[in-house]
């Protein structure tokens, strides 16, 4: 299928995802529905640098929330009360009051930019490690990034800030219908980029680095740039995802955003889903996902990790390759 | 002005001197063949000519441009493409897309023709047949034995279309016919205008094909000549055999 059909047929699944819970009429499947998209944007973007290059991330939280406080930060930027200063002279800003607040894409966005950039940042300083040392150290990354805001009072530092989310959007009425639907724009395009790159040139780069990286190089694929650009597509796509949070959950603090819920379900959901193809991380996240907001409301929220750490110790040992790997196994064994 | 320039070139690992102001040079064209004992430096050198390795002193010239610090990927563009002793396919890859990496980085990314859509199948199968695993593209490495691997090695070497093909041992645990047609698969490659340095324990092998012979001893060049020169050499045979 080509790319751009696969992009209307997302598209066409989204929507009817959307008009489906419409119907039920009730905003917490709305509410529930959003985190577990939300969880398959995160888990296609881990996947890509994760699955498709074979570099662990375990700093997953720290791009969610670079882009959850990039939000929170232009949401309390004030264009009227602040103007930078440029050799003494005094540049107002006031000329672009009329645009706050921005609209939410534009957050996102922005958000991602962010994010990306720390990606590529992190890229460059770490691609150098290999396994277990580059996990540490994006681990680390996760932890800086949590201090820095931590003491940033612009953004509420460890108070945390409160973002008042409008009651109504236009033309959707309520507004978590309006988020879901954004998120749900997002998982679209994150799989619809996860599956372009498979498929294409970039694709095989990737899978020469996680199979070898000597052999590659002396294939001629330049590694460390490749590296560098799934860095920045993964980290990109991870703070497109935590943009729109503070406008989710309405209080942010560093504690939430930087969870450690964000950094074990973007790896748990992949690996559960399988690593080698987009429809791992699809379908991990919808499973595990749903799992989880189905717990939180019959059992505990405090299960859900539980959950987790059981399903993947399963997983890694029934299934190393995850669901996708098992159902591969079986349509191998068939064809013999 | 030959095609690649080794001079003076040194490598240690701590205190461990692998290679020690070595001197080759290789004409356009040309088949060398390089021996020696184990550990004597030989795949040093390659990882060294390669830019997987980064010597301390010398350096290497390939048509003029020197390579010092240049990234491996960088020189296989410029045409060096080599095989690794023990073969190191990509696992998670068919046959044909292991022969396909090579074609997409290093011939689509030079100026010039590009092989597109179709034809880059076409050509990955091509060079499969060529080494004799065209029945074994859809497989997967893991299902290839050792002897195939090397094999699928220097089709994945070959498909960079090189003007230097180095061959670090591909020939190891191979039957005496398969030996023969790998030379005469060399050989082909070498009418062509490939030059080749072929790396190997096999002394037929190595006698026969080669129109000079380089030995290394201790990371040091201790002959340079014609093959039969070479194998009447006292100091040749002496690291050989002993004394």
């Amino acid at each position: 299928m080509r790319s751009f059909t696969f992009f209307l047929v997302a598209a066409l699944v989204g929507l009817l995802v959307f008009v489906a819970l419409r119907y039920f009429n009730n905003d917490y499947y709305f509410f529930a529905g959003y985190v577990v998209v939300q969880f398959i944007v995160l888990a296609t973007a881990w996947n890509i640098l994760g699955g498709y290059c074979g570099y662990v991330n375990f700093g997953s939280a720290a791009f969610f929330a670079a882009g959850a406080y990039s939000s929170v930060a232009l949401h309390k930027f004030d264009p009227t009360k602040w103007a930078p200063s440029i050799f003494g002279f005094d540049i107002p800003l006031d000329f672009l009051a009329p645009l706050f607040p921005l609209p939410l894409p534009v957050l996102i966005v922005f958000g991602g930019m962010v994010a990306g950039l720390i990606g590529f940042g992190m890229g460059y300083l770490t691609l150098r490690l290999r396994g277990a040392f580059f996990a540490i150290a994006t681990l680390a990354l996760a932890v800086v990034l949590q201090t820095l805001i931590i003491n940033w009072d612009f953004v509420g530092g460890a108070r945390g800030a409160y973002i008042i989310r409008p009651a109504v959007a236009p033309i959707f009425g309520s507004y978590i219908h309006y988020l879901f639907l954004l998120m749900l724009s997002l998982a679209v395009i994150a799989v619809g980029i996860a599956r372009m790159i498979e498929r294409s040139r970039l694709g095989y780069g990737f899978a020469c680095i996680r199979d070898d990286e000597l052999a590659a190089e002396a294939s001629g694929v330049p590694t460390l740039k490749l590296k560098l650009i799934a860095t920045t597509i993964s980290g990109a796509l991870m703070g497109m995802a935590g943009a729109p949070f503070p406008y989710y959950i309405g209080y942010v603090e560093p504690g939430s955003a930087f969870g450690l819920a964000y950094a074990v379900n973007s790896i748990a959901m992949p690996m559960i889903g399988g690593t080698t193809s987009w429809i791992g991380p699809l379908v991990g996240a919808i499973l595990l996902g749903t799992v989880q907001q189905v717990a939180t409301v019959t059992i505990s929220s405090a299960v859900n990790l539980l959950i987790v750490g059981v399903l993947l110790v399963g997983f890694v040992i029934v299934a190393p390759n995850g669901i996708v790997g098992l159902v591969q196994r079986r349509l191998r064994e068939r064809e013999k | 002005m030959p095609l690649l320039e080794v001079e003076n070139l040194s490598k240690r690992f701590g205190g461990f001197v692998a290679l020690d102001g070595v001197n080759i040079s290789v004409k356009q064209g040309e088949r060398l063949g390089l021996i020696g004992p184990n550990g004597s430096g030989k795949s040093t050198l390659v990882n060294c000519i390669c830019g997987t390795l980064h010597n301390e002193t010398g350096s290497v010239r390939f048509e003029g441009h020197k390579l010092d610090g240049l990234e491996p990927h960088r020189r296989t563009r410029l045409g060096i493409a080599r095989s690794f002793q023990l073969p190191r396919p990509f696992a998670s890859m068919s046959v044909s897309e292991n022969v396909r990496v090579p074609l997409l980085y290093t011939v689509n990314a030079r100026a010039g023709a590009k092989i597109a859509g179709a034809a880059v199948g076409e050509r990955c199968m091509e060079l499969l047949r060529l080494v004799g695993l065209d029945h074994k593209a859809k497989k997967w490495p893991q299902d290839l034995t050792q002897v195939e691997m090397r094999k699928l090695e220097l089709a994945r070497a070959m498909a960079a279309e090189p003007k230097l093909l180095i061959a670090d041992e591909v020939m190891a645990g191979l039957s005496h016919s398969e030996i023969d047609d790998i030379l005469a698969l060399l050989r082909r490659l070498n009418e062509r205008g490939v030059t080749i340095i072929l790396i190997e324990h096999i002394m037929r092998a190595v006698m026969s094909f080669s129109e000079r012979v380089v030995v290394l001893v201790s990371g040091k060049k201790i002959a340079d000549a014609l093959p039969e020169q070479v194998i009447r050499d006292p100091e040749v045979e002496r690291a050989y055999l002993g004394q």
